[in-house]
């Protein structure tokens, strides 16, 4: 019964973050509330035994995604300055 | 009543909405991996059996009676390249949104019209 | 305002349709499938790995392992082909700082560390290539954080060698065992050591360079350039 209040509480963080990660108007703080999601789901898998799942989930989801993410938005505000010079 | 399964399909439809509705590019990204994140969920529990363990024989699972005591490993090998797939087609999808500003200087989709009927 | 309605009633159909009858009507499991019934009583005797999600990846399901490879391969090219030749690495508006540079040039070593005892390991614990060359390229995006210009090379050609050696051992399995990507090529060892389960420690290390530096291609195009 343990695992189902850790799914509940942990299902209704990945939801309100989902939320967020749709409607804050900050790009970089919707890119993290992406990654929040991801980390969470790797704690799922966890529970539901599957260690190799939640090993990369956390590398790849909540890691280096969001720093693709960041790479790309550096990207675009690089391009944005320089049409202002 | 299976509640990660559930939890799954929420995060797909909250996803879909997102790149139905949204305008900006980037948002349109995210929902993107919201859905991955969603569909990896659904997947794998389906193979997860209640009260069982990890499909790894060490120690405490003997190889004997394996079958009775590990959860279903397909899923979770499945799911192990999709994540990583994952992250190629979203790292892709941001070249293009890069490519996309520096030609346009937009991130708006109402801009970029040229296949609109 | 019309678009919004249209997008809710598509999801509404979609979930109602398809979502809820799936939730409705796939079973809670009680007991294995036929297939992974055999996986769990076989596999322990067929490849000797423990870790039954490496032997699934590696060689019952090896070839949608190498075609996954590929995928990532593709992906990386077309980026690096849509970002184009750097002309100039972007210099920036200050270096990093030393509590930064320090504490990169402390950690770098131990997190590759970890990286390669992660794919060494992938057929004893949780873990593998996978997750491996992930942690690899965490390493070396510290490394891109503090020292802003290094040679590509090297990873260029550790990405082709592991690429061409890892398809050269599925098909040496041809010739020596039962077929392509056969890990029973080297001898299985004993159960549970780190040195068994035959080629599938070698060939998921070697997707784990392989994997690793396909990542750090995709960190280096994507970084900024002036």
């Amino acid at each position: 019964m343990l695992n189902t209040v850790f799914i509940i509480i942990l299902g209704s963080i990945m939801l309100v973050a989902a939320f967020l990660a749709v409607y804050i108007k900050n790009l970089v703080s919707s890119v993290i509330a992406a990654g929040i999601i991801s980390l969470l789901a790797s704690l799922i898998y966890l529970l539901l035994a599957a260690p190799d799942v939640a090993m990369t989930e956390a590398a790849i989801g909540s890691g280096l995604t969001t720093v693709v993410f960041l790479l790309a938005l550096k990207n675009i505000k690089q391009k944005e300055e320089d049409t202002d010079d | 009543m299976n509640l990660v399964m559930t939890l799954g399909f929420l995060l797909v439809i909250i996803g879909l909405w997102a790149m139905l509705t949204q305008k900006n590019l980037i948002k349109i990204i995210i929902g993107f991996s919201i859905i991955d994140t969603g569909v990896h969920l659904i997947i794998v529990s389906i193979g997860y059996i209640k009260g069982r363990t990890a499909p790894i024989l060490d120690a405490s699972v003997s190889v004997a009676d394996a079958a009775n005591k590990i959860v279903d490993p397909i899923p979770s090998a499945l799911v192990l390249t999709a994540i990583v797939i994952g992250l190629a087609v979203t790292a892709l999808m941001l070249t293009f949104v890069i490519k996309l500003y520096q030609k346009n200087k937009s991130l708006s989709i109402d801009d970029y019209q040229e296949l609109k009927w | 305002m019309i678009k919004q309605v249209l997008s809710l009633v598509a999801i509404v159909l979609l979930a109602a349709l398809i979502f809820a009858p799936m939730l409705i009507n796939t079973p809670l499991h009680t007991s294995l499938t036929p297939l992974a019934n055999y996986y769990a009583t076989q596999g322990a005797d067929d490849l000797g790995a423990p870790n039954l999600v490496t032997a699934i990846v590696v060689t019952y399901r090896g070839l949608d392992t190498l075609g996954e490879v590929t995928v990532l391969f593709i992906a990386t090219a077309g980026i690096g082909f849509l970002m184009g030749k750097k002309k100039k690495l972007i210099t920036p508006k200050r270096p990093a700082s030393e509590l930064l540079q320090n504490g990169a040039s402390f950690l770098l070593p131990i997190i590759i560390l970890f990286g390669v005892y992660i794919f060494m390991h992938g057929h004893l614990t949780p873990g593998g290539g996978f997750q491996g060359g992930v942690v690899i390229a965490s390493g070396i995006l510290f490394m891109m954080l503090i020292n802003q210009d290094w040679s590509h090379n090297v990873f260029l050609f550790l990405e082709s060698f592991s690429g061409f050696f890892y398809v050269t051992i599925g098909a040496l399995g041809i010739v020596l065992a039962g077929g392509f990507l056969d890990n029973r090529i080297l001898p299985l060892g004993t159960f549970g050591t780190i040195f068994s389960a035959g080629a599938i420690p070698l060939i998921y290390s070697l997707i784990g360079l392989k994997v690793g530096t396909e990542l750090v291609g995709i960190l280096h195009a994507m970084r900024g350039e002036e």
